[in-house]
């Protein structure tokens, strides 16, 4: 029976339009309502390099790139090199510019050399045209990359439109004629999944989420954030804004906040290392913001193409002195647009900044989404009526005292509600108390006050949950992107009904949801935790605030992404031992 | 103590903010807080404050339509004192706080007030970006050409050889020029007073609220506790005002030759461009929207579905 899933490698050098191939093919995957999963490994150039997207594809749900692929195709020969023995069933190259010795296959993989000058007269083709056989080779329909070609190459003219469409029936026709049958057979099933990588789910969410503002300073893997809301701000009301630095977008979205809108900035580790000044700032105004920090790997500059998950005890420490703040970590796409979305309605209802942590993998990574409900609900808080200045002549009580730490809110414009949002410590009506007028009974009240917020945040979680069978074997427990990885290993390891595996996804890091974390690790048979970084952070903070001390880790920091099968290798050992 | 009652109401879609109230007639004692300030006796900084006070009652702006930001500092705490919206900020930073809310709510009027080493130090480049995006706002820097607040070290506007606790040799540092670094960064108002000379401060901050664009103004602000040299006596000895002389404040040259003048200390509008349109006027959204603070937060249903179908 012919395979109806399979994984496919493109490699060559930055600037060779791997990304253009890899995209052609996870739309007519998705357009075909197939499920997939790319993983781009890159490094830190334009041109040259070593880059291989690695994509995976089926009718079930896909939670990660392969450890080897079925077909590769190499743009360059420093890919044959280095891939062509991990291709199980063939190579596609350029048979014209490139070589490759049949020998160093693996037995039974096919070289698949395309004559590429006799296919096409232009050179600069010969994606196309690999990718034309590619179709050939796996059953999609044609059709569909013939629409993929005709919306990318729309704006350029009907010249090259034309000459991409003869160079991919050339490759697809020469396969036909000249290649051996693989046994893949791609199927066409119902409906067509949305393609959006984790970034694009985050600026998506903060559209649906009324975000008014954003600013940011470029920063990989966070640039392709402002990449996808700065085309599109006019239109939807939002003004983008690009800084000098970080200090200023951090700074700028305070300022925004406190002039009423729902404001967000995006960074990575090293940038958000120096927006963590103004932050305590908006802790002490109480001023809504939204801060999104796409960890890579660190320290210092450290990989900046490359995944790890090793800020959460920056993003946790991240501001001068105690204040409120949430921190929320999505664990897949659906949940970086809803985390998104939940993040501006905590922000504002309890008018602090909450910080959204991804990691490289989950923010640049492409997959497919069935659907998002996009009817989400905006909550705004509480807001002082206008036109109530008090009788004394003073500033409006900004910062009154509540039940619950909240004060309603006001904003510059507004009629009677004139105030000073103070970075020092203030009183109810934003008097400073810090310098000449210190006064420790009303420091205690507002300090108080603020913090008082948290315990709200908190009952507003959602639940934190198992996923998977409640008495499996083990429990696997992880964060961000390695949630991809725990959910694929659960399904391998519980195939036929078995209840070896459940796994613990944590996407609350702050306020810690202690008491639903507790619970489920006392409960559970053995655990262990599953992170991209080198001092189990999340195993920590665990301990930090259960008192709960995972022991077993299995942790990565070389970069790259956890692959399957070394991961299925080591919780087949935790299950034995 | 007896809790200070609020009247709020649940979720706004948007705040209401009213339309920007008419101008009016109004007296400087509107813009007084009931805040005393806490500066120094005599302190450059009363003349500033006074001067602005002065500034907007002139200009009949309502109190509500003004927001103060400030770094930190003995002058940043000015918002205090100030009866509008305020911002008490971090140091060097009020430049893009401002920045923020102004993009939020360009129908504010937008004073900023620091220091010279919150502007010229900690918060320079900001400083300088503001001035190249000829952002609508105004800045008031009070510049004593000390840190205060800390105490006595020394700034980017202290002399070469000035004893300071942190230069007990001299400093052996060349100070920032503000205004020919202003000239030479797209401020399209630049400007220098002396808090001895409320009559003349007050005219100038009252031009520089009034230009649209970025106005700059460089307040001589005497610190009468840790600086003996630029003292009142020091500065009215060298300050002339360039209102008295034949000085064409379109000539961005002319202005710098001005910018470099050591002997003598020239005071007034040293340049003003007219007519280039501000960052809020070509920003994209604003210029077709208006304030991002009035606009509904919730996505059309066709926008929703139309930005999901463009990922199928």
């Amino acid at each position: 029976m012919a395979k109806t899933s399979m994984s496919l490698w493109i490699g060559g050098a930055a600037g060779d339009g791997n990304a253009f191939a890899g995209r052609a093919f996870i739309k007519a995957c998705s357009r075909s309502g197939l499920h997939g999963f790319a993983y781009n490994s890159y490094q830190s150039l334009i041109r040259g390099g070593h880059v291989l997207l690695q994509t995976a594809v089926g009718p079930e749900k896909v939670y990660t790139q392969a450890d080897d692929c079925d077909i590769l195709i190499a743009l360059n020969q420093d890919t044959i090199e280095r891939e062509a023995a991990d291709a199980a069933l063939g190579v596609l190259y350029n048979g014209d510019r490139l070589k490759l010795d049949a020998a160093k296959l693996r037995p039974g993989a096919k070289t698949l050399a395309l004559p590429c000058m006799k296919l096409t007269s232009n050179p600069l083709l010969q994606n196309t045209v690999a990718l034309g056989a590619l179709f050939q080779l796996t059953g999609l329909d044609f059709a569909l990359f013939e629409t993929f070609l005709k919306e990318n190459f729309d704006k350029k003219g009907d010249a090259v439109v034309s000459g991409n469409l003869a160079a991919a029936k050339a490759g697809f026709e020469y396969s036909q004629k000249n290649f051996p049958d693989l046994g893949i057979r791609l199927p066409k099933r119902e409906g067509r999944h949305m393609v959006m990588t984790g970034n694009q789910a985050i600026a998506l969410g903060a559209v649906a989420g009324g975000c008014k503002f954003f600013s940011g300073y470029p920063m990989t893997p966070a640039s392709s954030i402002m990449h996808w809301l700065s085309p599109r701000a006019a239109k939807f009301g939002l003004v983008f804004k690009q800084a000098e630095d970080e200090l200023a977008a951090m700074n700028m979205a305070v300022g925004a906040g406190i002039a009423g809108v729902r404001p967000m900035t995006a960074t990575s580790g090293g940038g958000f290392a120096l927006m963590t000044e103004a932050i305590s700032l908006a802790g002490m105004v109480e001023a809504p913001v939204v801060v999104v920090e796409v960890q890579r790997g660190g320290p210092s500059t450290g990989l900046p193409t490359k995944t790890e998950q090793g800020d959460l005890f920056q993003v946790l420490g991240a501001g001068q002195g105690d204040f409120p703040k949430a921190i929320l970590a999505p664990i897949d796409l659906e949940d970086a647009f809803h985390s998104t979305v939940e993040a501006f309605n905590l922000a504002e209802k309890y008018q602090m900044p909450v910080m959204l942590m991804s990691d490289l993998l989950l923010s640049e990574h492409e997959g497919t989404v069935v659907d998002l409900d996009m009817d989400v609900k905006l909550e705004r808080g509480t807001w002082a009526v206008p036109g109530q200045a008090p009788e004394d002549g003073g500033f409006f009580p900004r910062y009154a005292d509540s039940e619950t730490g909240v004060s309603p809110r006001a904003v510059p414009g507004q009629e009677g509600l004139m105030h000073v949002a103070s970075s020092d410590e203030h009183d109810e009506r934003g008097n400073l108390i810090s310098d000449v007028h210190t006064d420790p009974a009303k420091r205690v009240l507002i300090m108080n006050k603020r913090m008082r917020k948290l315990e709200g945040v908190l009952r507003d979680f959602k639940p934190t949950r198992l996923e998977g069978p409640e008495d499996a074997e083990l429990t696997i427990v992880g964060w961000g992107s390695t949630t991809g990885m725990m959910r694929h290993v659960m399904r391998h390891f519980n195939q036929n009904g078995a209840k070896r595996v459940n796994i613990l996804p944590i996407r609350y890091i702050h306020p810690f949801p202690a008491d639903d974390v507790l619970s489920i690790l006392k409960r559970a048979k053995k655990v262990m935790a599953m992170e991209c970084n080198y001092t189990a952070q999340l195993c920590r903070l665990i301990r930090m605030e259960t008192g709960f001390h995972i022991q077993t880790r299995w942790l990565k920091y070389d970069g790259e992404p956890f692959y399957p099968g070394s991961t299925i290798a080591k919780v087949s050992e935790v299950l034995r031992g | 103590m007896a809790k200070l009652a609020v009247k709020s109401t649940a979720t706004f879609p948007v705040p209401t903010i009213e339309p920007r109230a008419a101008k009016a007639a109004k007296k400087p004692d509107e813009f007084k807080s009931e805040i005393k300030p806490d500066w120094c006796p005599s302190c450059g900084d009363f003349g500033v404050l006074n001067a602005l006070q002065k500034a907007c009652a002139t200009l009949g702006i309502p109190n509500k339509d003004v927001l103060c930001v400030s770094g930190i500092g003995c002058s940043s705490n000015l918002p205090g004192f100030f009866k509008t919206y305020g911002i008490h900020s971090l140091h060097g930073r009020s430049n893009p706080i401002a920045a923020g809310a102004k993009l939020a709510n360009p129908e504010l009027t937008v004073v900023i007030t620091g220091g010279d080493g919150d502007g010229f130090g900690i918060g320079l480049g900001h400083f300088i970006h503001n001035m190249r995006r000829n952002l609508d706002v105004t800045y008031l820097v009070m510049d004593n050409q000390i840190y205060g607040l800390t105490t006595g070290q020394t700034s980017p506007t202290t002399t070469i050889g000035t004893q300071t606790k942190s230069t007990p040799e001299g400093c052996i540092e060349h100070p920032i020029n503000p205004m020919a670094l202003a000239l030479v960064s797209g401020a399209t108002f630049v400007a220098r007073t002396f808090s001895g000379e409320i009559g003349h401060m007050t005219e100038v901050i009252t031009k520089a609220i009034s230009h649209k664009g970025f106005s700059f103004v460089d307040c001589y602000s005497p610190c009468v506790t840790y600086n003996k040299v630029n003292t009142y006596p020091w500065f009215k000895s060298r300050v002339y005002k360039l209102e008295d002389q034949k000085h064409d404040t379109a000539d961005l040259r002319a202005a710098l030759d001005k910018a470099f003048e050591e002997e003598k200390l020239p005071i007034g509008v040293f340049y003003k461009k007219e007519g280039v349109p501000s960052y809020e006027e070509l920003d994209p959204t604003i210029s077709r929207l208006g304030a991002p603070v009035k606009q509904p937060l919730d996505l059309k249903p066709a926008d929703a579905k139309a930005l999901k179908d463009s990922f199928r």
